[in-house]
């Protein structure tokens, strides 16, 4: 290996890292030169499957959802180190060789948990997960016209139009008429005699 | 397919650069993911495990610049035209369209009476191959991507941008 005419491990990674970065330049060069262009304003339009696209991407987020999705990646992650617990804890051998070791696992873990319900409580007793709603302040303008002016048209009773199904029906309604028009035949048949010329 | 034929001969093609082209690009049709109605779902069916188009290389792209075919598998209302001939639109060319079903080819059972249906999806983007049936079977759709091989085989994509349209296409 110490021969300066061989390649080292590292140098044959670098070549398989060139041949990679030229092979892809050399498809997309390729693939520039050879594709047909017909761009149109409708093609370099913004795809959002079809639709118009209205207004920006870069829409303003509420903040109070960072501390909520802060805590949610907390206990995300906190599960993800629980499930490959769970099955060393549950394991037979490491059991019977000391029988303390299940104990142990669960102290253990229960400590990992304990830190981490420790800060959802340092949290939640902050105020961190109250979601302050905004105050709505319904407008009120005074007005010197009494509410009781309005009654007489709030109370009074109006007539809605009746959608139940009237009585006569469409048979009776041609029947009363009389329609008494020929279909017309679209297609009439017309036979040749076997000994006509025409 | 000539190619095929030319590598049992000792492993060597000779080829026109066009032919290779259109063989790449025949074996590898990518449609737009894109139902619209009851066609759809023989469309799916085709592209599954029963009948399986991806050995065709028909494999569904979930965005119209990655693809090359559109199928329209459905009953194209007029509020749905809009949308397909944006979507026609935004797809790269070379881009072909596969009609598939009555309602696209020509209204279906809409044709007469459908207030809301366009008669033929030909009236809003240029249609490649039509496929009869209401819906087709799943056989019908494989037929008309082997239709669509058929003509692209033919079709010259380097004499349209290294040579004058005009005498490219005599």
């Amino acid at each position: 290996m110490d021969d300066p005419a061989q390649l080292s491990e590292y140098g044959k990674i670098l070549i398989v890292a060139l041949i990679g970065i030229l092979l892809v330049c050399a498809t997309i060069f390729l693939a520039k030169v050879i594709s047909p262009k017909k761009p149109n304003p409708i093609k370099l339009s913004t795809y959002e499957c079809g639709e118009e696209s209205l207004g920006t991407a870069w829409i303003q987020f509420n903040p109070r959802f960072y501390v909520i999705a802060l805590v949610f990646l907390l206990f995300d992650v906190e599960l993800i180190f629980v499930f490959p617990w769970a099955t060393v804890f549950g394991q037979q051998e490491l059991i019977q060789a000391d029988g303390r070791w299940g104990w142990f696992t669960m102290v253990e873990m229960a400590l990992f948990l304990g830190v981490l319900i420790l800060g959802l409580v340092y949290v939640w007793r902050r105020g961190d997960l109250e979601w302050i709603k905004p105050i709505h302040v319904t407008p009120s303008v005074q007005v010197n016209i009494p509410a009781g002016a309005y009654d007489a048209l709030n109370n009074r009773s109006y007539t809605i139009r009746d959608y139940s199904v009237s009585e006569t029906t469409v048979a009776d309604a041609v029947s009363a008429d009389k329609v008494d028009v020929k279909p017309k035949i679209g297609f009439k048949p017309t036979f040749r005699k076997p000994g006509s010329t025409s | 397919m000539s190619l095929e034929n030319q590598l049992q001969n000792n492993g060597v093609v000779v080829a026109k650069l066009d032919d290779l082209l259109n063989w790449a690009r025949l074996s590898s049709m990518w449609p737009i993911s894109f139902g619209i109605a009851c066609c759809a779902i023989e469309m799916m069916g085709a592209m599954a495990a029963t009948y399986d188009l991806d050995r065709l290389g028909v494999f569904p792209r979930p965005s119209p610049r990655q693809s090359d075919v559109m199928i329209i598998a459905g009953t194209v209302t007029f509020k749905m035209a809009d949308r397909i001939r944006k979507l026609y639109e935004q797809m790269p060319e070379p881009k072909y369209v596969i009609s598939m079903g009555s309602c696209s080819n020509c209204g279906g059972p809409y044709w007469q009476h459908g207030y809301h249906v366009v008669k033929g999806v030909d009236r809003i983007i240029p249609v490649d191959v039509y496929v009869q049936g209401c819906p087709p079977r799943p056989e019908a759709l494989i037929g008309a991507f082997l239709e669509l091989q058929k003509k692209i085989e033919k079709e010259s994509v380097l004499g349209e941008s290294l040579f004058h349209p005009k005498t490219a296409k005599i």
